[in-house]
């Protein structure tokens, strides 16, 4: 086997830098289309849906709510054998854009949809990058309080820690 | 706008999907030349009746890849097309063929789609392994939106992304297990009377999949699809050869197909997939009704995309699927005949010829050749093809009249 692996990193782009610049100052600064009165992601060169050439960037509060996730008990690849169990997760910002993450800092259990999180910002100066993730950003809640939320989440996390082991 | 109805598809073959290896090794130009011969064979039709083909990937070349098939096989083709949509490539080619057809291009086309990825390998001209083996669908290369803001935090695969649909769909319209697992269970009992299934002679229960292990909460691992090796093929002709064929012909009366997005953490509304426009347009364009089906082939990589397949194409509301699984026998001998050969979760999932399945179980029925899985008086039928992660789909309305 002759490929590298090495855990994959974004290498950010001439248009897409911003972004990167913001999460190294611990900010999220994201696209906006004033002619469509929307904010985008990821970042790109003319707004999606118009190709309007008038995106702008804005620092946004970070702040959002947790839209979906699952618990990866297994490495997704290789390379991510140290990660599990993760909590591969997106995160709808305030503003509207949906972000691809991971929470941290959780009961993966305690999860449910709707949860406000907020940022983690994760320096990894050995790659020249920072990454964003998320934790909840109020005390999690007993997920058996919360039947509706979830369905089967609480035993369902169970069952798949087991499954992983 | 649209077709006629004036293509039908007019022979088949669909290699029994194995586990392990047992077939000898071929390469895919080679898989293409032998699955071609072997639907040809199947319709009564000669090599030199085929004037055009489509097809996917093969792993022998990275591009230029039609006119490498068309000069293997000898084809003098007035229509050359690859499909790149996943597992809603099958149904999209069948489209592209049907149509080619009605144009006039070509008075008939093969669909083939080499599923036996295990090719023929060699040291001294080794195949280059690169990104896409860690990769799968998802792009590393600079540039790349995926390999940006995706793979880096483990968000790739098929897993974890369907799980996270599933995951909205409990948190917005409620999440019943045993429905979910119901599907698993009935296509189960169709592969049962389909002795090409890997699962044939494995009948399981709803408590068989909810303890088989979860891989991606909430979907286990019996709602997941099983990788296999196999390949399948069909002839599509005009109505000179249709005539001249030994089957019944299978006519493409509608079709419709959407692809708005990549990655379903962009998707605008992500509880209605694609297939609410694709089915829309192949109903309409068809003429008939989804009451008209006598059977449905769903793709199935996983329970949900069967569930949210079933909604989004009409066949019950929005938020009502579980009730809909829960209400009907979705087995041959039942009310809602659907993946009557067992679908991809129990006849076996070759690669991306998998969605070959869903259009060959359809033909198959209408055919009448289904053997002891044959539903009664088929004559129409509804096929769905479902690429990526819910992100592009195709849909088919197939009439043998």
């Amino acid at each position: 086997m002759d490929f590298q692996l090495t855990k994959p990193r974004p290498v950010p782009t001439p248009v897409s830098q911003p972004f990167w610049d913001g999460l190294a100052e611990e900010k999220v600064r994201i696209q906006y289309s004033p002619s469509s009165d929307a904010y985008i992601f990821y970042p790109r060169i003319l707004a999606p849906h118009t190709l309007a050439d008038d995106l702008e960037w804005r620092e946004i509060s970070g702040l959002g709510t947790l839209y979906t996730y699952t618990i990866a008990t297994r490495p997704v690849a290789p390379m991510f054998a140290d990660e599990v169990p993760s909590v591969l997760a997106v995160v709808q910002w305030d503003e509207g854009p949906r972000f691809s993450t991971q929470i941290v800092n959780a009961d993966p259990a305690a999860l449910r949809v709707g949860l406000r999180v907020k940022p983690v910002f994760r320096h990894l100066p050995e790659d020249e990058i920072t990454m964003l993730y998320y934790e909840p950003a109020e005390p999690l809640v007993a997920a058996n309080d919360d039947a509706a939320a979830a369905g089967s989440g609480a035993d369902g996390a169970a069952n798949g820690e087991q499954a992983g082991a | 706008m649209g077709l006629r109805g004036e293509a039908a598809i007019l022979g088949f073959v669909e290699l029994p999907p194995e586990r392990k290896p047992a077939r000898p090794a071929r390469f895919m130009i080679e898989q293409w030349a032998e699955l071609s011969a072997a639907a040809l064979k199947d319709a009564g039709l000669e090599a030199t009746d085929i004037d055009g083909i489509v097809t996917p990937q093969i792993n022998e070349a990275p591009s230029f890849i039609p006119s490498t098939i068309t000069e293997y096989l000898g084809i003098d083709a007035n229509f050359a097309e690859i499909v790149d949509l996943g597992g809603a490539g099958s149904a999209a080619a069948v489209w592209r063929a049907a149509a080619a057809v009605e144009l006039g291009l070509c008075e008939a086309v093969l669909v083939t789609f080499p599923g036996t990825h295990l090719t023929p390998q060699s040291e001294r001209k080794a195949m280059p392994w690169d990104d896409q083996m860690l990769y799968g669908a998802s792009s590393n290369r600079y540039g790349s939106p995926q390999a940006e803001f995706e793979i880096p935090y483990g968000n790739l695969g098929q897993n974890g992304p369907y799980a996270q649909i599933a995951r909205r769909y409990g948190h917005e319209y409620g999440y019943d297990e045993r429905a979910m697992a119901k599907i698993c269970v009935d296509q189960r009992t169709n592969a049962c009377a389909t002795p090409d299934a890997v699962f044939y002679g494995q009948p399981i229960t709803v408590d068989d999949v909810l303890n088989s292990g979860m891989v991606a909460d909430p979907l286990h691992k019996l709602e997941i699809v099983m990788p296999c090796q196999g390949g399948a093929a069909v002839v599509i002709g005009n109505p000179r050869l249709a005539k001249k064929s030994k089957n019944r012909p299978v006519w493409i009366k509608g079709f419709g197909e959407h692809v708005p997005y990549k990655t379903p953490t962009y998707a605008t509304d992500l509880m209605h997939s694609p297939m609410v426009k694709a089915a829309e347009s192949a109903f309409s364009m068809s003429g008939l009704q989804r009451s008209d089906m006598d059977m449905v082939s769903i793709y199935d990589c996983y329970s949900i995309t069967v569930l949210m397949s079933l909604e989004d194409a009409g066949f019950c509301k929005k938020g009502e699927g579980m009730a809909f699984v829960r209400d009907h026998d979705l087995t041959f001998r039942g009310d809602f005949p659907m993946n009557t050969a067992g679908g991809q979760l129990s006849f076996g999932q070759p690669g991306v010829a998998g969605g070959m399945h869903h259009v060959i179980d359809a033909v198959r029925q209408i055919q009448g050749r289904a053997g002891e899985a044959q539903v009664a008086d088929c004559h129409r039928a509804f096929v769905s093809g479902n690429g990526g992660i819910m992100s592009e789909q195709t849909a088919l309305v197939l009439q043998g009249e």
